[in-house]
């Protein structure tokens, strides 16, 4: 009882420390990518000690024994492994100018170059973000950014760059880099909807219980596994597609795929699990 | 004099309370089904409570609330809006950000504090 009662006390101390909501513009003025790293990554392993470090990539997962086996059951015939074989074949289709993806990217395994903060175009630039870069570029049509072929394209990206660590680089020179990390920062602390819920919320101190039956995932690795094939929507989609369906069940109005706010958030969020293994297309309730 | 309009004021307490008892009654299962209903108090999700399943744990089980909320309107207040009480509260602010109406409140109000 007093370790819970110590954990909810350390859980808000450490939402106060980070919360960049208004009238707390002194702390703003001093996020430091580099701590928050160190006391996000604190944060979670102590609350979770029984974890292995690497296991963080694994989500829910690696909390449970029971949800880890029926997990495996579903990774012995893993549901997106369609979207690997279609992405594939993408890549290796050229497009109609003769180029391909190849020419954008050179090889398929870049996804821990992503997300990262782009001098030129003074903007974070996600993977899917670089994909349609890499097609309107050479003629071809942007692609939707939930679902569709934009996943199938990442999933193989994902598949081939497995095992690369997150390394999410906010370059001290760039304030354009600290700005949008601030916001992305501050777009997870923030409460927002009808049901006032913080990303935080569920995902650092709740992180582990359960609504009614499902568990809550912690923030440290969540970013490791995309794009996701969920059961909840039978399907396989993207990151940004997650991100919206979480607004709207704390009933806010979501932001647009890979508009400004989500790529922020990504940009924040993936930097929370440098130093864990790339481990995507991955599956989830 | 004083006795007997003491007496009337009884009797008018008497006949004028026996309808609101009954009336608690269906209130307070009107609140149990605001409570457990999903897209209303959906209060299992976080909590447990007698005679609910599947219940989350994300909060404390709501048992001994008149022990713990001896004021009935301190409860209300709580389920009105917690972070008046606690900045970093998690509970949804009910009745401040509408999510159920005031009379839907006082029914799970009701309810609650026969747990």
């Amino acid at each position: 009882m007093i370790s819970r009662k110590v954990l909810a006390w350390s859980a808000s101390l450490l939402l106060a420390g980070l919360a960049a909501n208004a009238g707390a513009e002194s702390l703003d003025a001093d996020v430091s990518p580099k701590k928050d790293l160190e006391a996000i990554q604190k944060f979670f392993t102590e609350k979770f000690p029984e974890i292995a470090w690497e296991d963080f990539a694994n989500g829910t997962y690696a909390l449970n024994e029971a949800w880890y086996e029926n997990w495996l059951l579903i990774e012995e015939f893993p549901p997106y492994e369609i979207a690997i074989a279609n992405g594939e074949e993408m890549w290796n289709t050229p497009f109609a100018n003769g180029k391909s993806y190849a020419d954008c990217f050179g090889e398929p395994g870049v996804q821990h170059h992503y997300p990262r903060w782009d001098k030129e175009q003074g903007q974070v630039v996600t993977l899917a973000l670089a994909i349609n870069q890499c097609r309107e570029a050479n003629g071809e049509e942007p692609l939707k950014y939930k679902k569709g072929p934009i996943v199938d394209i990442l999933a193989y990206m994902a598949y081939e760059s497995r095992g690369q660590i997150i390394n999410v680089v906010v370059p001290e020179d760039e304030p354009g880099a600290l700005e949008a990390y601030k916001k992305g920062r501050e777009f997870y602390f923030t409460r927002r909807g009808q049901l006032n819920f913080a990303c935080a919320h569920c995902h650092f101190s709740m992180a582990g219980r359960t609504l009614r039956t499902e568990p809550l995932s912690p923030a440290l690795g969540q970013a490791t596994g995309w794009p996701v094939y969920r059961s909840k929507w039978g399907a396989i989609g993207t990151l940004h597609r997650r991100y919206t369906g979480c607004n709207k069940q704390v009933r806010a109005k979501p932001f647009e795929a890979q508009g400004e706010e989500y790529r922020n958030l990504e940009y924040f969020h993936t930097h929370m699990s440098n130093g864990l293994p790339l481990n995507g297309p991955a599956a989830r309730k | 004099m004083k006795f007997s309009s003491l007496s009337l004021l009884l009797v008018v307490a008497c006949v004028g309370f026996a309808p609101l008892a009954q009336a608690d009654d269906a209130m307070i299962e009107e609140g149990r089904q605001i409570a457990f209903d999903r897209k209303k108090g959906n209060c299992l999700s976080c909590h447990s409570i007698a005679g609910g399943e599947v219940p989350g744990t994300i909060s404390v089980p709501l048992i001994a609330m008149q022990a713990r909320f001896p004021d009935k309107e301190v409860l209300r207040q709580n389920v009105w809006d917690q972070t008046q009480f606690r900045p970093h509260a998690m509970m949804p602010p009910f009745g401040k950000h509408q999510i159920l109406t005031e009379e839907e409140i006082d029914k799970i109000v009701e309810f609650i504090h026969t747990l």
